[in-house]
């Protein structure tokens, strides 16, 4: 096997976030769809490293997990908020500046 | 001339049994109807991304992803879920006409082109391996680089770290515009409101009835259903039974001794 394979099944994992952000509708699932995407990329790094030998893509890797700790803590904190204001966890509806 | 790297057999099998089990569960992702459902899928997608880590030689990020990702994260995100509830934002029909195909459409492009370009890219050497790297162990490799080369960048992100938790305690702060009705007042209001039907407080589910489940409505001294001792969430979930066949008249009266 040739480890091209995981940077494949990286880009395939990439791919489905993608669409999960643009088709779903339900805020906190298009958001966990954000996640796979980050995760996605942390596989790519990772597998970057094993093909250079070197630990850099691990640590870099590390560091976009600390940063999707922080987006998922805040953007959690936004969409309570907007559930608040609006009753409603649907990204559809949180159209204020249309009308 | 470094040892070229090669994939033995159990890392090819672990590889052909998981990767199409993690594309599922990320297809099933968008697929199913319930945010929960989702939630859950995700975590099994990241705990076979945290067993490929393992299997490439990253010992400690593939106990990191465990750690934050399956047990933080996600335990973040069901927790707002629960917060939330379910609504109709949960339903997989399309708002904007047209979307899905085209998002199916930009999909294949996306990923063809992604896959085409891995296809065709050549790093210009072989791949190494990690063996060398980690020769003094994992977590004592990262860490060497940690401390040394990237230790400011690991201060700008404890920085960052401390501001998302402020950042999230601001935005979660709810300051109350009006002093909370007291309980006198609660109770005077529930009297002037015109009906009386909900003067002593609604009723629980399942109050007289015949099961006191708590999709089960409660009965009223009149023997009719009360709807709204139901939870709006079973409500929006469609999970409640119907209350017209717990009216008085079609329950069954004769008493049966149990022992």
């Amino acid at each position: 096997m040739s480890i091209d394979n995981y940077l494949y099944l990286s880009a395939i994992l990439f791919t489905i976030g993608a669409v999960g952000v643009v088709v779903r509708r339900n805020a906190i699932v298009v958001f966990m769809c954000v996640e796979l995407m980050l995760n996605a990329a942390n596989l790519t790094l990772v597998t970057f490293s094993r093909i250079t030998g070197t630990l850099d893509g691990q640590v870099i890797a590390f560091f976009t997990m600390v940063v999707a700790a922080c987006e998922v803590v805040v953007g959690l904190a936004i969409i309570v908020t907007i559930y608040r204001s609006r009753r409603s966890a649907s990204i559809d509806d949180a159209s204020l500046l249309k009308r | 001339m470094q040892p070229l790297l090669t994939i033995q057999g159990p890392e090819a099998a672990l590889f052909w049994f998981l990767a199409p089990l993690s594309v599922a569960a990320a297809l099933g992702m968008l697929l199913v109807k319930k945010a929960v459902h989702s939630a859950l899928l995700l975590a099994w997608v990241m705990i076979t991304l945290a067993i490929f880590y393992i299997a490439q030689d990253a010992a400690f990020l593939g106990v990191v992803q465990v750690i934050v990702y399956t047990g933080a994260v996600m335990m973040l995100f069901l927790f707002i879920l629960m917060l939330v509830g379910v609504d109709s934002s949960d339903s997989l029909t399309e708002t904007i006409t047209g979307l899905r195909p085209i998002a199916i459409t930009a999909a294949v492009g996306l990923g063809g082109l992604l896959v085409s370009l891995l296809g065709r890219a050549t790093l210009g050497r072989e791949p190494v391996g990690l063996s060398a790297a980690n020769a003094s162990g994992n977590v004592e490799g990262l860490a060497a680089l940690l401390f040394s080369t990237y230790v400011f960048p690991f201060e700008v992100v404890s920085a960052l770290l401390i501001t998302a938790a402020l950042g999230a305690m601001v935005l979660a702060h709810h300051q109350r515009t009006n002093p909370r009705p007291s309980q006198r007042e609660q109770a005077i209001n529930r009297f002037r409101s015109g009906s009386l039907a909900g003067a002593a407080g609604l009723p629980g589910p399942g109050v007289f009835a015949r099961h006191n489940a708590v999709d089960v409505p409660a009965l009223l001294p009149d023997g009719t259903p009360a709807p709204s001792s139901i939870s709006a969430t079973l409500k929006a979930r469609g999970d409640v039974l119907d209350s017209g066949q717990f009216q008085l008249d079609n329950v069954d009266t004769t008493v049966v001794e149990e022992k």
